[in-house]
């Protein structure tokens, strides 16, 4: 029995150097593991692009002011209070007194936070001549994506804990931006040390922070380590520490977590949906995410010039179908180009309608009786609003054949894709977007305005229509929720009668979590904070 | 023995020209642009990316980009990383050392098993026993390692829960680096249950990735032994009455070493191959997952350099193999 005498060999051999489940371990701290897909880019998220590194920093540090846990809802951060000019350009931070800074071997800081580090927090990313604008990188994505260069017109401190930013023009999703991980406050006394020691880099690589953990270890593709800041301004997190394990298989996450080496894994493997909802000692959270998945069609060029046509492609393609055949579980079929977790999402909007012969008919109307030849692009990577481009185009293609329209289906390398599809070169794209900030500015006017219609903007239909763009313009520049709500339902019916899209589906985030954690709440974001989750 | 070594290194120079040109041209026929990459889902404005080009010097021609980097080399700078703005060369020290203890416990497996199990093959040879080892290296040899990696955390860290999943060490352990070798780090510290959590997530990836070389090691020792053991002074050591055992161990598998320590010595660049996946597997924090991520990222930076430092190091070890010829074979020394 050779075999089975080695296998026991190995068996004896595991035995003796396994470790140590986490629930096994007798400890009285207690330590929280987050399975992580990756590695983040580095420990300044004014620079940071993707969603792994804000991750990794919205545990350390603070914003001015931040979103409620689990809404897109703004919330006091740093400052606790604030006061907007009635003209929507003046807005007077009040910031809380007595925060404390995190220290490090490098630094141990000697003041409070104050109005010096929340102008640091701008500067830094607005002037080209500030020391620090081009330390680490001079890229600061989200900042100029968000329009803060154009929008700020002065940053200025009142006193120690007042701050005034003027605006060039009244902007009403100004508080969400500033909610948003580019704006994390970093210490400008630690700033400052770390230029006089010629190591200015340091600060975005070993992080000061007032949130509510601090960095205790890094190693690159391995764990990030932190642990609970005693002294955090809202009070002691309920966990001592947090880990996160970073693992980039997402097969390999379901199986940590399902021994119990980490209590809560992003990004599940759509095939271990089913094994993860029969285990009896981990919950699935599941909500719509921010976002969006469609097919844009090219507004500028014929055919799609006409309403009637774009109408008609509505109408041909089966959604129900697409959305189950490749969304499986994880995606609802999207009716408005923003998702219904938003608020003024307009629920009295009907979708179009699943009908061949309509579309047929209407196409013959707008003087394709035999239908055309058109192309149809395909986005070569998955994405959370998309897992699945080319079997999707392969679907539209197979119902536009119906009503005699013949794509071709194309696709590019991802970088060259999404700047062609910017320039205008398709005519229908498939394409996406998550949400920034949760206000619907960001998708209405990012993806469907006039001035990101122009050259290389986020607009790939092209689309520019005047009814459309007076109600999101207005709706940007005035402050009362409820007026800008009307604007905005308004928005989505011009939206639908015009019909720039094919709306395919929002996806919806799926959270596998260990039944011993304790409100752990979905991010609308997609992001993952642990600051008031507890484990049992 | 001199002008043995003389013209193996002297052939270094041109590999490393040849490695680094290749890897510089290569990288760059991959379409999309670093600068795309970075800014993410979003895109990027186009005066923005193109003050960015300038800034990272891509707007260069290549030729010139090339003289650049290979000047900046000859000094000792591999550039910065454009993901992390870390430089190159300290992001490879802190994970290097992860792939070279896997690789090493890798490698151990496959010599401490495969030896064995080919010279037993080769001594009864034709039997029950040669045929399924060398069926069983077969299908090592040929197996996808995404696929016995996965295979292998099924069923014995989920099934059986024998071993940990994933990771160097136990996420409550925080050994801190001397070393970067974690077997030492963890004995350094005095921690044994450490050590003890380091071993049992060695086993998997160690198994995984020595699997090719087992197969590769065990084939050529039949092989070699096969050979040595027809030779006539095999023969003669029987007709003197020597043990079955002293003619096997000392005089067929001393002359058996040459063409497997060759094979070894070839296993380093397998082992590097091999490592990238293992480590994607396993979440193994070494090079070859950095790799991985770079090519995603077009890291340029990471690219050039993390393959230009491996290709120097699988030069290096072939080139001691090549001397280590001479240590076991006088001849080979002495022609020279």
């Amino acid at each position: 029995m050779p075999h089975i005498r080695s296998l026991s060999a190995f068996a004896v051999t595991a035995a003796l150097f396994s470790t140590p489940i986490l629930f096994a371990t007798p400890s009285s701290a207690k330590t929280l593991v987050y399975c992580s897909e990756g590695s983040p880019e580095n420990f300044y998220p004014g620079i940071n692009t993707t969603g792994t590194s804000f991750d990794a920093n919205s545990q350390i540090y603070s914003r001015v002011v931040d979103f409620e846990r689990g809404t897109t809802k703004v919330i006091p951060g740093l400052a606790e209070k604030w006061d907007i000019s009635a003209d929507g350009t003046v807005y007077t931070f009040h910031l809380r007194k007595g925060v404390k800074w995190h220290s490090n071997a490098n630094f141990k800081p000697t003041r409070d936070l104050n109005a010096d580090d929340i102008l640091f927090m701008f500067e830094r990313q607005w002037k080209e001549s500030h020391p620090y604008f081009k330390v680490t990188s001079s890229n600061h994505s989200y900042f100029n994506d968000m329009g803060m260069p154009k929008l700020l017109k002065s940053v200025e401190k009142v006193d120690d804990y007042t701050v005034k930013v003027t605006l060039n023009a009244p902007e009403a999703p100004f508080l969400s931006d500033l909610a948003m991980e580019y704006a994390g406050v970093q210490s400008k006394e630690y700033a400052d040390a770390m230029l006089k020691a010629g190591t200015p880099e340091k600060v975005d690589q070993e992080p000061i922070g007032s949130g509510p953990f601090y960095l205790v270890q890094y190693q690159k593709d391995a764990i990030i380590r932190y642990k609970a800041f005693p002294q955090f301004w809202g009070g002691k997190a309920k966990i001592d520490d947090l880990i996160f394990s970073i693992t980039p298989d997402a097969s390999v996450r379901w199986a940590k977590l399902q021994k119990g080496e980490c209590h809560v894994m992003p990004y599940p493997n759509p095939a271990d949906l089913d094994a993860i909802r029969k285990d009896a000692n981990v919950t699935i959270l599941e909500q719509p995410g921010l976002n969006i998945g469609y097919l844009a069609y090219n507004t500028t060029k014929k055919p799609f010039d006409d309403v009637r046509v774009r109408k008609a492609m509505n109408m041909a393609m089966n959604k129900k179908a697409i959305v189950d055949a490749v969304f499986l579980s994880s995606g609802v079929p999207a009716i408005n180009p923003i998702p219904p977790t938003m608020w003024s999402y307009n629920t009295s909007i009907k979708d179009d309608p699943y009908d061949p012969d309509a579309a047929k008919k209407l196409l013959a109307e707008a003087g394709f009786p035999n239908g055309f030849e058109t192309d149809l692009w395909a986005m070569p990577v998955q994405r959370p609003y998309n897992p699945n481009a080319k079997r999707i185009a392969e679907l539209m293609q197979a119902d536009l054949a119906k009503i005699g329209v013949k794509a071709e289906i194309k696709s590019f390398e991802w970088g060259e894709y999404r700047k062609r599809a910017q320039a205008g070169e398709h005519q229908m794209a498939q394409l996406g977007w998550t949400g920034d900030n949760g206000d619907p500015d960001n998708f209405l006017n990012t993806l469907l305005g006039c001035s990101s219609a122009k050259g290389n903007g986020s607009n790939i239909a092209k689309f520019c229509y005047q009814p459309f763009e007076d109600l999101v313009l207005k709706a940007k520049s005035v402050s009362d929720q409820a007026e800008r709500t009307k604007l905005y339902e308004q928005a989505q019916v011009i939206f639908k009668e015009q019909a720039p899209w094919f709306t395919i589906a929002h996806s919806v985030q799926l959270k596998p979590v260990r039944k011993e954690v304790v409100d752990f709440k979905l991010s609308p974001f997609g992001r993952h904070t642990f600051y008031g989750v507890d484990l049992k | 023995m001199l002008r043995f070594l003389f013209t193996r290194v002297s052939l270094v120079i041109p590999t490393f020209i040849g490695i680094t040109l290749l890897v510089f041209v290569l990288i760059r026929l991959i379409p999309g642009d670093p600068i795309e990459t970075m800014a993410g889902e979003r895109g990027i404005d186009p005066k923005e990316h193109a003050r960015l080009v300038h800034e990272y010097g891509f707007d260069q021609p290549v030729i010139v980009q090339y003289g650049y980097y290979i000047l900046r080399v000859i000094q000792g700078d591999l550039g910065r990383s454009i993901v992390s703005h870390k430089p190159v060369i300290e992001e490879f020290l802190a994970l290097f050392p992860a792939t070279v203890e896997l690789s090493i416990c890798a490698i151990a497996f496959a010599l401490l098993i495969g030896i064995p199990a080919g010279i037993l093959a080769a001594v009864k040879r034709n039997s029950i026993f040669d045929q399924g080892i060398m069926a069983v290296s077969l299908t090592g040899y040929s197996m996808p390692i995404f696929w016995w990696g996965l295979l292998l955390i099924l069923l014995f860290s989920v099934q059986l829960g024998w071993t940990p999943v994933s990771g160097r060490i136990a996420v409550l352990y925080f050994v801190e680096a001397k070393t970067g070798f974690l077997l030492i780090d963890t004995l350094l510290a005095g921690d044994i249950d450490a050590f003890r959590s380091a071993v049992s997530h060695l086993i998997l990836p160690a198994i995984v990735l020595g699997t090719v070389p087992l197969a590769v090691i065990a084939r050529m020792t039949r092989s070699a032994m096969l050979e040595v053991l027809g030779e006539d002074y095999i023969r003669t050591a029987r007709a003197k009455g020597l043990s079955n055992f002293r003619v096997v161990t000392v005089h067929a598998f001393r002359n058996a070493l040459i063409p497997i320590v060759t094979v070894i010595g070839l296993q380093v660049g397998v082992l590097f191959t091999g490592a990238i996946l293992t480590e994607t597997i396993f979440s193994w924090p070494g090079v070859g997952s950095w790799l991985i991520n770079a090519i995603a990222r077009r890291d340029y930076p990471v690219l050039q350099g993390g393959t230009l430092l491996i290709g120097s190091i699988i030069m290096s070890i072939n080139l001691l193999v090549d001397m280590t010829y001479g240590l076991i074979n006088p001849r080979i020394r002495h022609q020279q």
